[in-house]
């Protein structure tokens, strides 16, 4: 499988309406050009991947201290992913995230004190500590949530990028030029959410990303194993299930920032201009089990040492020197203020207050009264009787 | 002696009543003494199990009691398969482990991810007769199969007018608390598929229970959701019969005998309600039956009946939140079953009506501590 993971521009399917496609013949050739990042671009790319190795690494730490609880999935491996999509979205563009979400929300500059407070189950967390590692979410900044279950964030992606359409084109409001980038994995390539979603987007032709990381891995189950393969091919390729719904499927080199972010570039410019959705199938690697509590025993100790070798940080930063973009003590200062950036948010969970337990009965319906709020005010599980089952709860 | 409850029925004769209820343990056991022999009879022929203390059993914990039903299964039966996400490896809890090595691929594999595919793959499958054993890898994971149990697994016979049937279908799916799993890998949700006719829905209790009633629902001829405890899975052991055996569906257990109050459960809970009849047990001298209901569908109402008519008194305990429960089934029928019998108003201690939370578990789940402080309540209503 290692063969399939040159930096693949494979030419498209032909789409129902033929779309432009031009960008993935170009993306292969860029790696010799000298210029194609300017040293602010670099330093924002290589903060926000390092950003994102630290705080996921930090997060095992913590897990295994027992700081943190709930199912936790480390997106370590695949920065160049998130970092090469979401650093080329403006702020108020929408993304969909899945249950390896950190580090998405990282990249939309959710700040990192707030994700660790969240996964600490702290009052000060993103989601006030109610949600936990699979659920980010941040209006501000327009992250849309992790998605613990695969698939459910692509309709919702959706109807956000319908949204935007609506607004434009109905209401007449001329920024609405946004656009919604929904993140999911293979694995959830195969449910039918995926299915009824590139369907709809095509239809409405709406302003989506679609943004594949196929990390090869569901769980324990292999994609080639899990997925049939595409016609004319003896392997799955899920960016040529694009065109069957008329949109441009583009195969890209996971583990590249550079090369997501060219990639990245164009199917955002195309779903600005008002052209339609784009289906991005981005090869990576996950260098940790699916969550960690996964023992990840499956996955042959020879295939991780061949993704480890293509690990994106390193590559990034050895690009960024040979370029000139940064000289290694740039480097070095960019990597100590984000270590200890990750250590302040640690610090700043472990202090911050854990919820009350009102907040139990909370944000279940818009008015609390009557439901977890009684009429007097006091909570409900305060009123005698509470316990015993003999309350009023609804 | 039913007459004389139905003659305590005036404010004062309930005044006083009361009052006898609260006034000591030994009064209270003396107003429900006339249960306790039947009870306890009832309690050794409840498991259903010929040979529950056969010499041929050895301690085992709720996983590998599956694991073992599900090798017996697929011995037995050449048309049994077993499916599902991981499985083939020996799934995300390891209850399938070894199934793919001894019957091979062809029998057992891993599925995609697409849980509705994979019900109504095993609804096609068993109509054309296999035995189809499916795993949804977390009950919160069943939603997306809720199209296919509910509209052709549950009417598949019905509507085809009995020339087809999807009765070799069984659907596991492991459910519950487990101490972290936050909103979606935490749910109970079997109170939606008692509302199918059609289906049978079974929540074991325990290691013994859990081979014994999975090796019934795969040969049961309709199809059957079966949700386990994975709470329990490596947490609980017990001697569990080595060979094949099988527990009768829709018949219940009397898990504790009792004379004061009647406390229903089903899967994890019942440990819960056990220690919470223990904790009234010995500081406040109240004896509870504890019925393990098994079954919920179709459910066990004589047991519970017989069971409710000389304690007098009901309390209806589990995870799910209390807003129409199968806890509200039970209730329902219970009190209008036994009106004239009952001591104080049945209760039902259960989650609360909010999404399963993270942080705050530990206040939601219906503790120990909660089912005893309602069972002091009830007796002293």
């Amino acid at each position: 499988m290692p063969r399939r993971l040159r930096s693949v521009q494979k030419p498209q399917a032909i789409a129902a309406k033929p779309a432009p496609v031009e960008a993935p013949a170009k993306a292969s050739k860029v790696a010799t050009s000298k210029a194609d990042l300017s040293p602010e671009v670099a330093s924002d790319l290589y903060r926000d991947m390092f950003l994102g190795r630290e705080f996921e690494e930090m997060c095992a730490q913590m897990y295994y201290r027992g700081k943190m609880f709930g199912f936790v999935h480390l997106y370590s491996g695949q920065e160049a992913v998130s970092t090469g999509v979401i650093r080329n979205l403006r702020a108020d563009d929408y993304i969909c995230s899945t249950y390896r979400d950190h580090v998405h929300a990282l990249s939309k500059n959710v700040p990192p004190r707030e994700i660790m407070a969240e996964l600490f189950g702290k009052k000060t967390g993103i989601c006030r500590g109610q949600g936990g590692s699979m659920h980010m979410f941040s209006a501000k900044h327009n992250l849309l949530g992790g998605y613990a279950f695969i698939g459910e964030g692509i309709p919702i992606g959706l109807g956000a990028a319908f949204q935007i359409r609506y607004r434009r084109e109905v209401l007449g409001d001329e920024t609405a030029d946004q656009v919604c980038c929904s993140f999911f994995g293979d694995g959830t390539c195969n449910v039918g959410q995926f299915y009824e979603c590139l369907n709809m987007a095509s239809l409405y032709k709406l302003p989506c990303i679609f943004v594949v990381e196929n990390n090869k891995w569901a769980i324990g189950m292999y994609h080639p194993r899990a997925t049939g393969p595409s016609a004319g091919d003896e392997e799955p390729y899920i960016y040529k299930k694009g065109p069957a719904f008329g949109m441009p499927g583009v195969l890209v080199d996971g583990m590249d920032v550079r090369k997501v972010r060219e990639v990245a570039a164009e199917a955002i410019a195309r779903a600005r201009r008002g052209d339609g959705p784009t289906l991005i199938e981005a090869e990576t690697y996950r260098f940790r089990g699916h969550s960690l509590a996964d023992p990840d025993e499956l996955r042959k100790k020879e295939e991780k040492e061949h993704y480890q070798a293509r690990d994106p940080i390193p590559q990034l930063k050895k690009y960024i020197l040979e370029a000139g973009l940064l000289t290694e003590g740039q480097v070095k200062d960019i990597e100590k203020e984000v270590i200890e950036v990750v250590e302040e948010a640690v610090k700043f969970a472990d202090e911050s207050p854990k919820p009350e337990k009102g907040q139990l009965l909370e944000n279940v319906f818009a008015d609390p009264k009557g439901f977890g709020i009684a009429p007097d005010g006091r909570y409900r599980y305060e009123l005698p009787g509470f316990s015993a089952g003999t309350a009023a709860v609804s | 002696m039913s007459a004389s409850r139905i003659l305590i029925r005036s404010r004062a004769d309930f005044k006083a009543h009361r009052a006898a209820s609260c006034a000591s343990s030994e009064a209270l056991r003396a107003l429900s003494s006339y249960t306790a022999s039947t009870s306890a009879s009832q309690a050794s022929d409840s498991t259903g199990l010929s040979d529950a203390n056969s010499p041929d059993s050895k301690p085992t914990n709720f996983c590998s009691a599956v694991n073992d039903a599900l090798h017996i299964a697929l011995e037995q039966n050449p048309r049994a398969l077993c499916f599902g996400e991981d499985v083939g490896f020996g799934g995300v809890f390891r209850c399938t482990v070894g199934l793919f090595d001894r019957f091979g691929r062809d029998r057992v594999f891993n599925t995609p991810l697409s849980e509705q595919g994979i019900v109504g793959f095993g609804i096609g499958a068993a109509a054309m007769g296999a035995t189809p054993v499916a795993e949804i890898q977390f009950a919160d994971y069943i939603f997306p199969a809720f199209d296919q149990i509910v509209n052709e697994a549950a009417k598949y016979r019905y509507r085809s007018g009995g020339d087809f049937s999807c009765g070799g279908l069984t659907v596991r799916a492991p459910y519950g608390a487990v101490g972290h799993g936050g909103h979606y890998h935490s749910q109970s949700p079997e109170a939606f598929f008692t509302h199918v006719p059609g289906i049978k829905v079974v929540v074991p209790s325990g290691p013994k229970e859990a081979k014994g009633l999975l090796l019934a629902s795969i040969a049961d001829p309709d199809p059957v959701v079966f949700f386990e405890a994975k709470m329990l899975y490596r947490t609980v052991v017990e001697d569990v019969p080595t060979g094949s055996y099988t527990i009768p569906l829709g018949q219940a257990r009397i898990a504790r005998s009792g004379g004061d109050m009647t406390l229903v459960g089903w899967g994890q809970q019942v440990a819960v309600l056990e220690r919470a009849a223990a904790m009234v047990h010995e500081e406040d001298g109240i004896e509870c039956e504890i019925i393990d209901l098994r079954t919920l569908l179709p459910w066990d109402r004589d047991t519970v009946e017989a069971s409710v008519s000389k304690t007098g008194r009901l309390l209806v305990s589990h995870e799910a939140p209390v807003t129409s429960g199968f806890g509200a089934e039970i209730v329902a029928a219970i009190s209008r079953r036994c009106f004239l019998r009952l001591e104080a108003p049945p209760v039902r201690v259960c989650g609360y009506d909010t999404p399963f939370p993270l942080v705050f578990e530990p206040l939601y789940v219906p503790s120990a501590q909660r089912v005893a402080d309602a069972i002091r309540d009830s007796c002293r209503f």
